[in-house]
């Protein structure tokens, strides 16, 4: 029973930072519906990040994140307005390709730069542990899901209490009305993908501490998310904060009841079946298309 | 109409798999002339971390061979293409390096995982196929006779030594439970599975056993369920990402069982001790080969390795060491055999005894390593790897029980 608890909140942790990781995914497909399979790779380049100040100059990991994520957002900006906004018709298929090789070349850039080997970053809290009952809780784990209540808060709060989280939520519910109405849904879409990029920042420095990880890294990190954002609802955050954690709890608590092999087949036959039901996923909207 | 086309399709199917099956696809390059050996590494996906060390040491043995005149007197080129770790391609990287590249020889992938598909087509192609890593028995079931597995053990003997020495620890110190979890994969779980065979016949009460997925990336439950077993030993069929996460977690969880061993990880020297640091004393890990070693050509490797670069001995990794190996009883081969024909050096192969910075081994008609030495126990010390076990190759004695964590 301990283990099973103790498999529950590890998995409630560790949700968390795969909420904050798929937190820019979901906003970048509900402003733009582009789905940015890139988003892997930029988490991993944000670990590398905090990697070369950690390494260099010795900069607490946690604290890289006052330069990381502004330059994480920049270079989002940037890679909206090259390669995103360019797309004018056929956006969302285009943009698979587009983001696959933004994805590409990051891992070929990480990988000249620093090789293939596995790197991971260290701290005093990745082995340090407190204790809870029977058991023990890594500190980087509750520091890594503080970092992402607080990332996620700000988040939700610039969303719902200031003019320019009005105007992505607008974007999100309906692009065409939003420009109608005069936003300036290009700007809007640029900023949205910088804030994403933020949170991939910030996601990959706790996922650069929790696990080892090379250029290649990120194939497995966005078949999870897209997993997750899929479950939660294309486009809702709350959404994707929910499956993250369904999913990360789900997975922990199968391995340790049943066997590891069972983790990820016992939650996909939850996907399904939520899909089954909902197939907008549990937040997301029904959106009548054209066919 | 439909059926003369489909008619049409498959004659030229069975005619493409005609001109594709067997026969050496190359003559044998005349004297002197400079020839090109052919290479998928893994640069990319799960095994890029193992790649680039098999290329080093693929690299320093051309190095070394071209120095003193080359293979039989052909200078050596390598030629490496990426795999991505995937099984598919490296398939068709060894097709097009014999078919369209035509280079005179192929020297094997990183893993049993792509030496098994690979090995099967580059049969078909009438090449010898020494390989540095496909050693698990899925490979030797294949019932190929140009397949050289240039280890001193087959890969489910990797544990052997290991629970040998365990089992001759005094009745009363001798572990009485053990914990088992494996990676998914043809290379770590026949070894944890012969050792769990073993250990339980001499009266070790299995407490747990685990298989995972290879695709695994969150190894901290099955960690915690390992340290909830509270095993005396823990036997661990990891590659590196695994073998860190698994002893972070035991850090967290003030769990130290008396012995801790992983089938890889800790052989990987710096890749793996920058990880753990001072916790990296007392963890073993099953080695043919060591920096310290002073087998066949071993001294020599390790002085060009450090030298060409960087790094001390320690921090070269035993896929490199392996990989030279390859290169090494090639070379031999070739000498006896007076040839670097394909078929020449797969007769030659099977018989003998070739030398190499692992020590001596030859092999048997699928290729397993017989009459070698066997594979030695590995354990940290004041951070460096070093032979435990057994006592004919130790450089120290065994740390047991390991020390607490730091």
């Amino acid at each position: 029973m301990t283990l099973v608890l103790e498999a529950a909140v590890l998995g409630i942790l560790t949700g968390g930072v795969y909420a904050l990781m798929a937190s820019g995914l979901t906003l970048i497909f509900g402003v733009m519906r582009i789905i940015n399979v890139g988003h892997g790779a930029l988490v991993i380049l944000g670990a590398y990040l905090s990697f070369v100040l950690w390494r260099n100059l010795s900069i607490d990991p946690f604290v890289s994140l006052v330069v990381t994520m502004p330059v994480m957002f920049v270079l989002g900006v940037i890679l909206q307005v090259v390669f995103i906004r360019p797309l004018k018709t056929d956006r969302e298929a285009l943009s698979v390709l587009v983001t696959y090789s933004i994805a590409l070349g990051i891992e070929g850039l990480l990988g000249y730069f620093f090789s293939s080997n596995y790197l991971q970053i260290t701290a005093w809290y990745d082995t340090a542990s407190f204790p809870i009952g029977d058991f023990r809780i890594t500190y980087v784990y509750i520091y890594g899901f503080l970092l992402c209540l607080a990332i996620l808060g700000a988040i939700f709060l610039m969303l719902y209490r200031t003019t320019f989280g009005g105007a992505i939520r607008a974007t999100m519910l309906n692009r065409t009305a939003a420009q109608l109405v005069g936003i300036d849904v290009d700007r809007v879409s640029a900023i949205a993908f910088g804030i994403g990029m933020a949170t991939a920042a910030a996601g990959g420095v706790v996922f650069g501490i929790t696990n080892t990880f090379n250029p290649g890294s990120h194939y497995d990190l966005i078949s999870r998310l897209l997993t997750i954002i899929v479950l939660g609802g294309l486009g809702s955050l709350r959404g994707a904060i929910i499956a993250a954690l369904v999913m990360l709890v789900i997975e922990d608590i199968t391995a340790v009841v049943i066997s590891p092999v069972w983790a990820s087949f016992v939650f996909f036959v939850i996907l399904v079946a939520v899909l089954l039901v909902r197939p907008q996923g549990l937040f997301g909207l029904r959106v009548r298309e054209r066919l | 109409m439909r059926r003369a086309l489909i008619a049409t399709v498959a004659g030229a199917c069975l005619a493409l798999t005609a001109c594709g099956g067997g026969g050496t696809a190359t003559a044998t390059p005349s004297s002197g002339t400079p020839i090109t050996i052919g290479v998928s590494v893994s640069l990319t996906g799960d095994f890029s971390s193992d790649g680039p060390a098999l290329q080093k040491g693929y690299d320093l043995w051309a190095a070394d061979v071209n120095k003193k005149g080359g293979l039989l007197g052909h200078q050596v080129t390598m030629k490496y293409v990426d795999d991505a770790s995937s099984t598919t391609q490296v398939v068709t990287n060894y097709e097009n390096l014999i078919s369209s590249d035509k280079v005179a020889l192929v020297f094997g992938p990183y893993s049993s995982l792509l030496t098994k598909p690979a090995a099967t087509r580059v049969d078909r192609l009438g090449y010898a196929f020494p390989e540095p890593a496909g050693g698990a028995p899925s490979v030797f079931a294949l019932g190929l006779h140009s397949l050289f597995f240039v280890q001193p053990a087959a890969i489910e003997d990797n544990l052997v030594s290991y629970t040998n020495w365990l089992l001759s620890l005094p009745a009363d110190q001798r572990p009485k439970t053990a914990a088992y979890a494996t990676e998914d994969d043809p290379f770590t779980q026949p070894q944890v599975d012969k050792a769990k065979s073993l250990l339980e016949a001499a009266g070790v009460q299995t407490v747990s056993y685990k298989v995972y997925p290879a695709e695994t990336t969150d190894f901290t439950p099955l960690a915690l369920k390992v340290a909830s077993s509270k095993a005396d030993a823990v036997i661990l069929g990891t590659q590196v990402p695994d073998a860190i996460a698994f002893v972070k977690t035991f850090i967290t969880q003030h769990y130290n069982p008396k012995t801790l061993i992983e089938t890889a990880g800790p052989d990987q020297g710096a890749s793996y001790s920058d990880k753990l640091k001072a916790n990296t004393e007392g963890i073993m890990v099953p080695a043919g080969w060591a920096s310290g070693s002073q087998a066949y050509g071993n001294p020599t490797f390790v002085s060009e390795y450090v030298s060409k670069y960087g790094g001390s001995a320690a921090d070269i990794s035993a896929d490199s060491a392996e990989a030279y190996s390859v290169g090494q009883v090639v070379d031999q081969a070739a000498t006896k055999a007076g040839s670097i024909d394909n078929q020449k050096l797969i007769d030659t192969l099977h018989s003998g005894t070739y030398q190499t910075v692992q020590g001596p081994m030859g092999w048997d008609s699928v290729g397993k390593p017989q009459g070698g030495v066997g594979v030695f126990v590995e354990q940290w010390q004041n951070g460096t790897a070093v032979f435990v076990y057994p006592s004919t190759v130790a450089a120290a004695q065994p740390e047991y029980p390991k020390h607490d964590w730091q």
